[in-house]
């Protein structure tokens, strides 16, 4: 069949919290009988009146409110229009939410959906991925989905869960990737999954990456490399048992974000993988990430800037020539 | 958990409002006496971190507290030891948060004026300024939500808050909900340091309330009975439905932004002009005028606040501080979830 998209998935998630929760509410902006900026929360506002509500253009009220309402025992989610702006509601995530259950036991099970990660044509404030500086921040749980399956399943998750949860949902993924159908079951919060199984080297990725990550394993398979990628599925918390099994199997490690390298995914990934897995490594381990400026407006600068299939697929041989 | 000290509100008549001024005079000495507690401990070094005191600020935040109701929401700022104990926290909770008790609702992981229990109405400031206001407006907004009706929620505020993005954010949301939120703004005409002519333009804080929608009212602060007077009709229209409702103080902080700070900045102009009348010996004079109490219920009352302040200091000096190795270090609920604990 192949019908039903990651974009559907999530929207289905939110149905299917609305239905089956009573506490759960959806906030954002143009959420309501527009249907969300993607169309995330389609007919969500007629099927379930009065749960969902379109917000001001005010990112810092809204989280501020979902808090407030969390300590109500509430579960809502809110929609980013686009990850990028989720700066300006920065300081009620990372400081409020993120410290109430530390400072007052009184938990913030809000979940903040940010659409995320590059697109062609959106440039440098429509562009971002944010999972980095999240997920820096004691308190917050940080899910990068990577298929139609997990989206649906981990944002299920993400609204069951006790804890402020960073949804970073992947626009480019949105309409291309579809599935047969919706899962039953999922793996847990917190365990990566071994997306492709190998023996010569790991590439450690998440998100819209695990396709470059696929694609360029496919690539090396008829050099007759066998690489192993592993989709973390969830960034915080990081799941370094399976990183470091699937690094023993193949003593190689290649770790691909599309976000900016500085301080990033890719580089904690690394720092556990050496300082915890020295022992395990054949070569240097080594990380491909977007450049380190803006996101790029046109087409040809924009591929160039994010690791792709063809510069995972490089940077791979680089490691396996050692 | 909360004490409550029933109060009737919206203040009307001559005796009731005599009663109500009676009851916060009453947390206004409290508080000023534990405020001094604490600024003595503060320079005798047994207090960690900073000390903020509401010296002039008492009468406005006693207003407050005892206009709210006990099932009402109330965002306290650092100056608000008058408000927080008239809404009913114990004052047991502010001297464990100042030694950072393992016994206080903060446990030592919060301290001095950050405090509160959010389950009880009561809000634990962070440090940046404007961000408890839409958090104040979700807890209203959840209410309505769950079919729970009459609740006001009262957000505490500085003069220079309302330069903050937050100000304007949350304030434009509860007007587009319509919420019932009370936000106070204390124009105690310094920030830290900075004065009111580098801090905003418009003639009067109060004319920010047109532009958002919603209702303003203006308070000398220094004045207790016009205080209660204020502080009940705006409550009472919040509760009535009318919307968010902004209400601005005038007074001066007769101290310093800390105990740090010996607020030299201060102008003498302003110390002397009736904005730097201390509300609570005008309060006092207020009462004896109007045979409310005589010098020796005065003097009993001060008797009796300062034996409750030491007698909950010592105890609190003798009860166990945070230990570093039964620290659980885990920032989330989801203890499954919890790197630190898998490692």
């Amino acid at each position: 069949m192949n019908n039903i998209t990651y974009l559907e998935a999530i929207r289905e998630a939110q149905a299917h919290a609305l239905r089956e929760d009573p506490r759960v509410f959806i906030y954002g902006q143009d959420v309501g009988s527009f249907g969300g900026a993607f169309k995330a929360t389609k007919n969500l506002a007629k099927e379930y009146p009065g749960r969902v509500f379109d917000a001001p253009i005010s990112e810092d009220a809204m989280i501020g409110l979902a808090v407030g309402a969390a300590i109500e025992g509430l579960r809502p989610v809110i929609e980013m229009q686009f990850a990028d702006f989720s700066t300006v509601g920065f300081n009620q995530i990372v400081n409020q939410a993120a410290t109430l259950f530390w400072r007052t036991q009184v938990s913030c099970p809000i979940t903040v959906r940010l659409p995320f990660g590059g697109t062609s044509g959106s440039g440098p404030f429509h562009s971002q991925c944010l999972e980095a500086i999240y997920a820096h921040y004691p308190g917050l749980v940080v899910l990068t989905p990577a298929t139609v399956e997990d989206a649906y399943a981990m944002l299920l998750a993400a609204v069951a869960l006790d804890d402020p949860v960073i949804f970073c949902e992947h626009k480019l993924l949105y309409y291309h990737l579809k599935a047969e159908s919706l899962p039953r079951e999922a793996l847990p919060i917190g365990k990566a999954r071994i997306a492709r199984e190998g023996r010569d080297l790991t590439v450690v990725t998440y998100s819209a990456m695990v396709h470059e990550a696929l694609a360029a394993a496919e690539e090396l398979a008829t050099e007759g490399w066998q690489i192993e990628v592993v989709d973390l599925r969830s960034i915080k918390p990081l799941d370094t048992d399976t990183v470091m099994a699937s690094v023993a199997r193949t003593g190689r490690l290649l770790c691909v974000g599309e976000a900016w390298p500085w301080g990033g995914v890719t580089a904690e990934i690394i720092a556990r993988v050496a300082s915890e897995g020295y022992g395990l490594l054949d070569a240097p381990p080594q990380r491909l990430n977007a450049k380190d400026t803006p996101v790029p407006y046109h087409p040809n600068l924009w591929a160039a800037h994010r690791p792709t299939a063809r510069s995972v697929a490089a940077a791979a041989r680089n490691i396996l020539r050692h | 958990m909360l004490q409550t000290v029933s109060v009737p509100g919206p203040v009307g008549p001559a005796g009731a409002l005599g009663e109500t001024t009676i009851v916060a005079y009453r947390f206004m000495l409290r508080a000023r006496l534990l405020d001094e507690k604490f600024a003595a401990l503060y320079r005798a070094g047994k207090i960690h971190g900073g000390v903020f005191l509401g010296r002039g600020q008492e009468a406005l935040s006693a207003a407050i507290g005892v206009s709210l109701q006990k099932t009402d929401v109330f965002a306290p700022l650092i100056r608000d030891a008058a408000g927080r104990l008239a809404f009913g926290e114990p004052m047991l909770d502010a001297v464990r948060t100042y030694f950072g008790s393992a016994l206080g609702p903060m446990r030592g992981r919060d301290g001095n004026v950050h405090r509160g229990r959010p389950q009880a109405g009561l809000l634990p400031m962070i440090s940046h300024l404007g961000a408890m206001v839409s958090v104040v407006n979700g807890i209203l907004f959840a209410r309505r939500f769950k079919g729970i009706s009459g609740t006001v929620g009262a957000a505490c505020l500085g003069e220079g808050a309302t330069s903050t993005g937050s100000f304007h954010e949350a304030l434009n949301q509860a007007a587009v909900e319509k919420l019932p939120l009370v936000l106070i703004v204390a124009n105690n005409q310094y920030s830290y340091s900075t004065p009111n002519s580098r801090q905003f333009a418009c003639a009067n804080l109060t004319d920010k309330a047109v532009g958002y929608g919603a209702t303003a009212h203006s308070v000398d602060g220094t004045d207790l009975a016009a205080c209660l007077t204020t502080l009940g009709a705006a409550v009472a229209a919040a509760r009535a439905g009318n919307g968010p409702q902004l209400v601005v103080a005038n007074l001066l902080r007769l101290c310093g932004h800390g105990e740090h700070d010996d607020a030299g900045y201060i102008l003498p102009e302003l110390k002397h002009s009736p904005l730097g009348r201390d509300c609570l010996k005008l309060a006092e004079e207020y009462l004896l005028q109007q045979k409310l109490a005589d010098a020796a219920q005065l003097a009993v009352w001060r008797s009796e606040a300062l034996r409750e302040i030491e007698d909950i200091v010592a105890q609190v000096q003798r009860e166990p501080v945070p230990d570093p190795f039964a620290e659980e270090w885990s920032a989330i609920a989801s203890q499954h979830l919890n790197e630190t604990n898998k490692a």
